[in-house]
């Protein structure tokens, strides 16, 4: 490792800029002559529309005038699957509040929002559908011809013979509620096209596909559509969706022939973008008296929302919760069913730990009644059912192939660090006290770093699967990085800049990754699905290592000995054994553009590269909450939280770190407070930060004490994904040790206050 | 006053201070992410004091001093509370981020010598959803150590 290489704890070099107030974000794109534009969006989650007026001169822009321009129309490579198209602005009828249906421009946002209040649309209210079960009813309205969306159902093993030799056999029910992904900086599109090109700015998690996206919905080609990604405030996989208002902006600065800008507020981000999770799993759980869980049989419901979302559609979140949910236990017989299911509500899209964080719910919650129903310790339960850590690596009952993780390993190392059986005594003294105290524990494995080959097995046709980067050495020896995925936040500028001063041995000072702009980039699919790592890392190195073999070629030439014997250190290459004949990396730079005669020197330093990944790596590990419960006031409080995960070779530790702690911050959102809640009439309710719960520093816990196992990866550089190991666990660890607190099962997210009086009650 | 330097601007009455300081000032590093005075991410100092900009008209502002994020340090040289946030890791997205440091600015004047308790209580007004909060917790109380303070 050099200072700045793999594994160092670099400071983050995008921070500057952030810090100082120059960041340049979505809403920050300055362009003359920009007009602001607004949406009028529905007010009915269910409803025709009927005429559309204007009682003032400004124009107002329908779904009439963007006649041909195309849906929102994902596509979906397999059986089950019932497409739906979203207009970008919807014509004849609506389907959730907040869909937009004219938009609106103006010199300014003010004034922009008072033409918004002299549209009236008038609207013929139809029956709406306000949750699955409903949707699901044969006489319930359509949202759809058909509400369910996507259906399918594997089985591995023989999970009836499996019940059939059970001695325990347990069945529940656990509900994830509705959640949104709530970056800080809401969406925000800017478009101009200057005659040739359709330029636009968009704070996207995937540059290329958007591009792709527009081009096609607008009718253009591929090769006159710029999307350059500013500094964005957060993404979570809210930003890996194309949106309407994307379409539209883009549309409006070619019809207009100006600059057009929108910037989102809160309550259109609550409201109108995607939103998360909501599914129910009813799980049978077949084990033997010793606890050995035998087989599963899981019914997952999810619903979806009113639309499918490109790319992912309706189908990745229950699907991904199916192929999570046995986890890192020896389970060999296992089926499940899925239905997501369309209701009149904001479609639901990729949030952190898609699919995983409701799967490990679900298991870790009846791994913890099925220690009860044994007998048990909870931890016991575990190490009994645990994948061995010298299985692996581990095909999965649902077919997934562990690559690595040591299961065992980490749960037994968070108990020592956590010193579980001092927990225990700690909480039987507790129990004489006002608060109760529980301790939670839960285990995970996380896919990280998919490629072409998993979303095409998947049906994902959408997705591209690679990543790309390319690296420019100019003549001044400033070694400029392009990639193909955008941060929103992760730090790229630091992280994918530390890869290649490992690969080159010089200052990362020379080092500039630059925002990205499908214009000068290379081409990928993006930054979701705790892909960096993995994908963008593995085109990195490849780009650096060329660029070295390049260079030392280079060197070779200069210094007339074989390319073989030169060596890197500290900006300069020298002749093995003779460190004397030496040049510097901008002698070598200079030289790859003013060729020395005779030196034979191709001309050029330049790399690009792909990486996609044969298959997914896995990170796992094992989390344990402990809480305090006030049965007076139904108030958690979360008192001490640990880690032990595995994420292969840690690249820049303070990132690592970062990544996990916001992971459970936001996992202690979605246990403890956040809920997108709908009335029965499916109107939203939760439209602002005063109804809907975020996370504020008096919930987290004073410490989180982690302990990284680090067992490499096959991928490029050792790397196992990392974004979402926090968001996954966290959720089900506090739900754990909430029931272990209060000796009530709980069997649903959030535990609100008033959730947890209910519970007590309902116990009592 | 804003940032030291007189400014003068005629603005609608109805615009937010917010709205003014990024438009009309071009002073975009104060950012909007709620606009109903829950975030925090859009806090400036109003005669020294943290303010929501907004949940304050800019007209209200007339004949006072108004600091924004661009007032502290500048990349090459970073004010120490600047210095703290980056060697902690302290923001990720950094949206959220110009608002704390002018918050936490006026805390550490107020309060030199803060306990852990005291910084997140004071943070608690304030919505970060990258970090997780801990290493904004450390970063303050790294700067409060940085200005002379003690930890209690």
């Amino acid at each position: 490792m050099t200072g700045t290489g793999i594994g160092a704890a670099v400071p983050r070099r995008e921070d500057a800029r952030l810090l100082t107030g120059r960041a340049r974000y979505g809403g920050d794109i300055p362009l003359s002559g920009m007009v602001a534009a607004a949406f009028i969006r529905s007010p009915h989650p269910h409803a025709r529309i009927g005429n559309i007026r204007a009682d003032s001169a400004g124009q107002v822009f329908t779904a009439s005038h963007l006649d041909g321009v195309g849906p929102i129309a994902p596509r979906w490579d397999g059986q089950g699957f019932f497409p739906t198209a979203q207009r970008p602005l919807a014509a004849d009828k609506v389907r959730y509040v907040g869909e937009p249906v004219a938009v609106v421009v103006a010199r300014s946002r003010y004034e922009a929002e008072d033409l918004v209040e002299r549209i009236h649309v008038s609207y013929e209210p139809l029956p709406p559908v306000s949750d699955a079960q409903q949707a699901l009813r044969p006489q319930a309205p359509r949202v759809h011809e058909d509400n369910v969306l996507y259906r399918w159902s594997a089985a591995h093993g023989d999970p009836d013979a499996a019940a059939r030799e059970a001695d325990v056999l347990l069945r529940i029910a656990i509900g994830s509620s509705r959640c949104t992904a709530s970056p800080l900086e809401g969406r925000a599109v800017t478009a101009w096209h200057d005659g040739r090109t359709l330029c636009v700015w968009t704070g996207t998690q995937m540059p290329f596909l958007i591009r792709s996206a527009l081009a096609h919905c607008l009718g253009l080609s591929e090769n006159t559509v710029q999307v350059i990604v500013p500094d964005t405030g957060g993404g979570f996989g809210q930003k890996m969706h194309l949106y309407p208002e994307e379409i539209v902006v883009a549309w409006l600065a070619l019809r207009l022939g100006i600059p057009v800008q929108w910037i989102e507020d809160r309550r259109e981000n609550l409201v109108a973008s995607t939103q998360a999770r909501e599914e129910q799993v009813e799980l049978e759980c077949a084990a033997r008296r010793d606890g050995i869980v035998l087989g599963l049989r899981a019914h997952i419901t999810a619903d979806v929302g009113a639309y499918h979302v490109f790319p992912t559609t309706a189908a990745l979140e229950p699907l991904g919760v199916a192929q999570i949910l046995p986890g890192p236990y020896a389970v060999r017989n296992y089926a499940y069913d899925i239905l997501a299911v369309a209701t009149n509500k904001a479609p639901t899209g990729a949030y952190r730990g898609v699919g995983m964080t409701v799967g490990v719910l679900a298991m870790e919650r009846a791994m913890d009644m099925l220690a009860e129903r044994c007998g048990l310790d909870p931890v016991e339960i575990r190490r009994r059912n645990l994948v061995p850590d010298d299985a692996v690596p581990y095909r999965s009952a649902s077919g997934l192939v562990y690559d690595g993780g040591a299961f065992q390993e980490a749960l037994d190392r968070v108990c020592a660090l956590a010193d579980y059986p001092r927990l225990r005594d700690i909480q039987r003294v507790a129990q004489a006290g006002e608060k109760r105290v529980g301790v939670g524990v839960a285990c995970y494995v996380e896919y990280t770093g998919l490629g072409s080959a998993t979303f095409r097995r998947r049906g994902m046709v959408d997705i591209p699967g690679h990543e790309a980067a390319a690296i420019k050495v100019d003549p001044g020896a400033t070694v400029r990085v392009y990639l193909s995925f955008p941060s929103q936040g992760q730090g790229h500028e630091t992280t994918m800049a530390q890869l290649v001063a490992e690969v080159l041995r010089i200052s990362l000072d020379r080092i500039v990754v630059e925002r990205v702009d499908t214009m000068s980039g290379p081409h990928g699919s993006g930054t979701f699905a705790s892909r960096t790592s993995v994908a963008g890392a593995g085109a990195v190195l490849r780009a650096a290592a060329y660029i070295r073999e390049r260079a030392t070629a280079i060197a070779g030439a200069l210094l007339e000995a074989s390319p073989k014997d030169v060596e890197w250190a500290d900006d300069r290459l020298f002749v093995r054994g003779a460190p004397l004949r030496a040049v510097t990396f901008e002698d070598v730079a200079q030289a790859a553009y003013r060729i020395p005669q005779g030196s034979g020197i191709t001309p050029g330093l330049e790399a690009v590269e792909y990486f996609d990944p044969p298959a997914p790596t896995f990170s796992s590990g094992a989390h344990l909450a402990v809480v305090e419960v006030d049965p007076r006031t139904g108030f958690t409080r979360v008192a001490g939280y640990f880690v032990a995960e595995d994420c292969g070779r840690i690249l820049n530790p303070l990132i690592v770190r970062g990544q996990l702690l916001g992971g459970i911050a936001q996992g202690i959102g979605e246990a403890l407070l956040e809920h997108s809640a709908y009335d029965d009439q499916a109107q939203p309710l939760a439209t602002t930060f005063m109804d809907y719960l975020l996370p504020l520093a008096a919930d987290i816990p004073p410490e989180v004490r982690t302990i990284h196992l680090e067992h490499p990866s096959d991928r490029p550089g050792g790397f196992r994904g990392m974004g979402e190991g926090g968001a996954i666990a966290a959720p089900a660890a506090i739900a754990n040790a909430v029931a272990n607190a209060i000796g009530v099962q709980v069997t649903r997210l959030p535990l609100r206050p008033e959730d947890i009086l209910s519970l007590l009650e309902r116990g009592a | 006053m804003v940032n030291g330097q007189a400014r003068e601007l005629d603005v609608e009455v109805r615009k937010t201070l917010a709205d003014a300081l990024r438009e009309d000032l071009a002073l975009t590093g104060t950012h909007l992410g709620c606009e109903h005075g829950v975030c925090g991410a859009c806090t400036v100092l109003v005669d020294g004091r943290p303010t929501r900009s907004c949940l304050m008209l800019a007209v209200q502002a007339h004949g006072h001093d108004i600091d924004t994020v661009e007032s502290l340090g500048t990349p090459d040289h970073l004010h120490p509370l600047q210095q703290a946030f980056w060697e902690h890791h302290g923001l990720q997205c950094g949206f959220c981020t110009p608002g704390i440091l002018m918050s936490a600015l006026w805390f550490l004047r107020e309060r030199p010598h803060p306990s852990r308790e005291e910084i997140r209580e004071l943070l608690s007004g304030h919505l970060c959803r990258c970090t997780g909060y801990l290493q904004i917790i450390e970063a303050i109380e790294a700067a409060s150590g940085a200005t002379g303070g003690r930890r209690q």
